[in-house]
């Protein structure tokens, strides 16, 4: 038995480029863990990403990698699974990249279900083009394209991409080193289109973004870590929990202590609930928000295929058409 | 009847409302045409709407087929024959037609009402406007509801027959088989039975009037002499069809399997269709959400070892182009096809031109060189379909292959290859990993004659390495800025791209003197027209290819004549091509109506040049 893989075992040479604190290391490194940690093949593992920070991805994963261009990594990566469906294919892309630009391929890669693992860098603002707002920003985000405030609604991600119809979400905080290894090698495991949004600090450009629920002595308050068929408890020593408000048409908070049956259960195959979790602000609802197994696009494209993509035939069995004739 | 029955070239053209089944009609004639033996080039003609409103004049939809001993390259300047199935068919297209052509009109479709859709005041029959043409009007509605009304149709089932009963006429006159079509009816129709005997039915009744002589006194037979052809096996084939064959022939040939990823666009998708059927022959087909995807899905399946082929028109080309960049700098195998229709914008979707050969050879940001062929005929796409795929291996890199909506839909005669005989494609093979050299510097490591690195697709153990669109090492692969690297790798894609000419063969003349007067120098679908207009004239005729890099003795070449005439359906952008890469001055003939080039303005135009 060779010593354990770690995570330098899937580094590559260069040098990781982004700016000092960038919460983009934090989540590099937990892939890199996680490919040790299920040792995964290098030369069957591919990374594809778009344009963005998040998307230098490729150049520091020692499998193979593509670094394409702006929003198109998803069909990128859908040709490269239709090319060879065995592929172990990673999505790295951002709230501009894959919610704006190519928003539209994200859709089409959900509801395909091909079987790639996305990840969704969100720190609601444009990085590597110096900080203007991007389609998930706050209204009202000051940037340089917006100096008065961002007047346009945000997108809620969780929300779109349930709407396209993934069939797996997942969420994660990118400091949050022990809950984000859990949703990943979930993320890696389900056998489809995995989307999971990272909420990720960008120190330079929108900073504390996301404070009011990643800051860590207040996480207790402030995060619902979900697990499958277990309540939904939080708070110090889980003292509170979230029931369905039958008036309202949503989730609340319930003192867990006293009312522990009205305490719902995730069930993560559950649509509506999952679209309930998405809309929680206070807590933020985050691990395996949805899961629901489903056929994967390369499966069913080679299943319906006459031949399975092999040559079962040559073009010579074809050539002569209906009515050939012959010259004499 | 003024046409002769010793006939080496007629031109039929059958046009009738979009609903009318003229593209049908047209193309089971052109069967029949080939199982006679004849030659033959046919010319969809259509309009963009798919239904458009009943008896308008822009609903008009046509179908012109010349028919001889040959050899035919086009469907024909002017129509011997017009089958006109109402009045707006018949106004759209007299002005084609040669004076003394023959009419056969419906003439139950001369109502009062589609008179006044087609723009008429009265019934052109009875006045002077037809004096110049032999007309035949015959109730063909009429005596075709009577032989189906037993099958018990509705009157719009049985009315659709009627293009069948029409058909029986014309097979008819020129001495066909009926059995090619009846065949194909029971084919098509198979899980139909009662349209299925009322189509025969009519095609039946349609010949056995013609025959039965009751048009006897405006009717003649017509005998067309088979053509005399190269021996062999011939079949019908459209370009789309030959495209289709070609790339799945190239996949094959490369011993590689072949993703098709497109998203529908007229004229480009019958490519699309054709290819969809040949799933058995190692090809896949991917629709994808739109032409950005449809090109990057391409780029994904080219990266992991299948060979990536995308296609549009025009417009979705314009699309594709900043993905076509990144294949450039990946240094990736790729075909991008394109079906050329009149622009800008949407412009005339269902007409042709051969408009986007400076999208082509110029239209990316940045320095961004790409090989540019194209097809000449109908069975020359299959033939390029080849070649682009050769080229994009042997290179890595994308290849774009021009075409247009005329040979995407024109129909002729082919002769079946022996794919035995057909050169195997090679590609770069990745190396064996070496542990004294990083698998990003050999993913990088070009061949010194193409300049191709190796195609290294994932899943390959050992040799995992990055590639992507930020410019990189010339050597060591890894993202480099410096500007010293980034001029020798602008330098890099320059040269090989110009490294494709040394394995194109050197120019030659299709026909006429190597060197004189005149050479018409075309390339793409005007060959047809253009090797007749050069077989009257005795001009030369040089017709193009490879289109980026031109081949390396064409300057040679055009040295040899006083004049260079290029007539293009365009404003003239290979004479821009050849003064810009070869420093020739050549003239311009630019037609852009739509329509491919009649023979006759083309040898018209040789006339003046050679009198100037």
């Amino acid at each position: 038995m060779s010593t354990p893989l770690t995570a330098k075992d899937y580094a590559t040479t260069q040098e990781v480029r982004w700016c000092p604190g960038c919460g983009d290391y934090a989540v590099l490194k937990a892939v890199q863990t996680l490919l040790a940690k299920v040792g995964a093949d290098k030369a069957n593992t591919v990374f594809v990403s778009g344009i963005g920070c998040a998307a230098r991805f490729p150049y520091y994963v020692d499998t193979y990698g593509f670094h394409t261009i702006h929003g198109r990594a998803p069909a990128v990566a859908t040709g490269v699974k239709l090319a060879n469906p065995d592929l172990d294919v990673w999505v790295v892309t951002g709230d501009g990249d894959g919610l704006s630009i190519g928003a539209s391929h994200l859709m089409h890669a959900l509801r395909r279900n091909v079987g790639l693992k996305i990840l969704l860098f969100n720190n609601e603002i444009y990085g590597l083009t110096k900080g203007q707002y991007s389609p998930t920003s706050r209204v009202g985000t000051r940037s340089p394209s917006s100096p008065g405030g961002s007047v346009d609604a945000p997108v809620s991600p969780g929300q779109y991409v349930m709407g396209c119809g993934a069939k797996f979400y997942a969420r994660a905080i990118d400091t949050d080193k022990v809950n984000m290894a859990h949703v990943l090698e979930q993320a890696h495991e389900f056998n489809g289109a995995s989307l999971t949004e990272i909420y990720q600090n960008c120190i330079v450009y929108n900073e504390d973004v996301f404070a009011s629920f990643t800051d860590r002595d207040d996480a207790a308050q402030t995060q619902l870590h979900l697990r499958h068929g277990k309540p939904m408890l939080f708070g110090e020593n889980n003292d509170k929990g979230i029931r369905f408000n039958p008036d309202s048409w949503s989730l609340e908070v319930v003192d867990a202590t006293a009312s522990p049956d009205e305490v719902l259960v995730h069930d993560e195959a559950n649509p509506v609930l999952a679209r309930l979790l998405i809309d929680l602000h206070v807590p933020v609802a985050l691990g395996v928000i949805y899961r629901q197994p489903a056929q994967r696009f390369e499966d069913a494209f080679y299943g319906h295929h006459p031949s399975a993509m092999k040559r079962s035939k040559s073009v010579a069995e074809f050539i002569r058409g209906p009515n050939p004739w012959t010259v004499k | 009847m003024s046409i002769s029955s010793d006939v080496n070239s007629i031109v039929v053209r059958f046009a009738g409302d979009s609903g009318d089944g003229m593209q049908l009609m047209g193309s089971q004639f052109a069967v029949s045409t080939a199982l006679a033996g004849a030659d033959f080039s046919t010319f969809p003609d259509y309009p963009a709407e798919i239904r458009a409103p009943a008896g308008s004049l822009f609903g008009v939809s046509a179908y012109q087929i010349n028919l001889g001993t040959g050899p035919i390259t086009t469907a024909g300047d002017a129509p011997d024959v017009l089958v006109a199935f109402n009045p707006a068919a018949l106004k759209v297209s007299l002005p084609l037609l040669r004076k003394g052509a023959l009419l056969i009109v419906n003439a139950d479709s001369f109502t009062q009402r589609n008179l006044v859709k087609a723009g008429y005041e009265s019934d052109p029959r009875d006045g002077n406007e037809l004096d110049d043409f032999q007309v035949v009007s015959a109730d063909i509605s009429r005596l075709n509801q009577e032989a189906v009304s037993p099958f018990g149709l509705s009157k719009s089932e049985g009315g659709r027959c009627k293009n069948f009963w029409a058909l029986g006429v014309l097979l008819w006159m020129f001495d066909f088989e009926l059995d090619p079509v009846e065949d194909w009816i029971k084919r098509r129709l198979a899980d139909h039975p009662t349209l299925r005997d009322a189509n025969i039915t009519a095609l039946r009744a349609g010949h056995t009037y013609a025959e039965a002589a009751e048009l006897s006194a405006s009717l003649s037979q017509l005998h067309i002499e088979p053509a005399e052809m190269p021996t062999g096996d011939y079949r019908t084939i459209t370009g789309a069809e030959a495209m289709a064959l070609g790339l799945a022939a190239a996949g094959e040939l490369a011993e590689r399997k072949l993703l098709f990823c497109s998203y529908p666009i007229t004229p480009a998708s019958p490519l699309l269709h054709r290819l969809s059927r040949l799933g058995e022959t190692g090809v896949g087909t991917f629709q994808a959400e739109d032409e950005i995807a449809a090109i990057c899905a391409a780029i994904g399946a080219s990266y992991a070892g299948m060979i990536g082929v995308t296609s549009s028109s025009g417009p979705g080309i314009a699309l594709k182009t900043e993905a076509m960049g990144l294949a450039i700098s990946a240094e990736l195998p790729l075909v991008i096809v394109n079906w050329q229709r009149g622009g800008p914008s949407t412009g005339l979707p269902t007409k042709t031109e051969q408009s986007d050969l400076y999208q082509a050879v110029y239209g990316r940001n940045a320095d961004t060189p790409i090989p540019v062929i194209a097809a000449a005929t109908v069975s020359d796409c299959f033939d390029m379909a080849i070649e682009a795929v050769r080229i994009a291996l042997r290179h890595m890199t994308p290849v774009i292959l021009l075409a247009d909506g005329y040979l995407s839909n024109a129909a002729e005669p082919w002769r079946i290859p022996d794919l035995g005989s057909l050169a195997k494609i090679e590609h770069n093979p990745a190396p064996a990993p070496s542990a004294g050299v990083t698998p990003q510097r050999q993913a990088f490591t070009r061949d010194a004659r193409t300049h191709g690195r190796p195609w290294i697709p994932p899943g390959t153990a050992g040799l995992m390495h990055r590639v992507g669109g930020l410019e990189k090492d010339i050597e060591t692969g890894h993202i480099s800025y410096d500007p010293a690297n980034h001029r020798r790798m602008t330098e890099l894609r320059r040269a090989k791209v110009e490294s494709v000419s040394a394995f194109v063969p050197d120019q030659g003349v299709e026909l006429g003197d190597s060197k004189g007067e005149l050479v018409l120098v075309g390339w793409g679908s005007t060959y047809g027209p253009l090797y007749q207009a050069a077989r009257q004239t005795g001009a030369s005729l040089v017709h193009l290819r490879h289109l980026h890099p031109l081949p390396g003795n064409l300057a040679e070449l055009l040295a040899g004549f006083d004049k260079v005439l290029v007539p293009e359906m365009n404003t003239g952008q290979l004479s821009t091509l050849l003064r810009d890469k070869l420093g020739v001055q050549p003239v311009s003939f630019s037609k852009v109506s739509g329509q491919p080039f009649l023979i006759s303005e083309l040898v018209e135009r040789i006339n003046e040049e050679r009198a100037a």
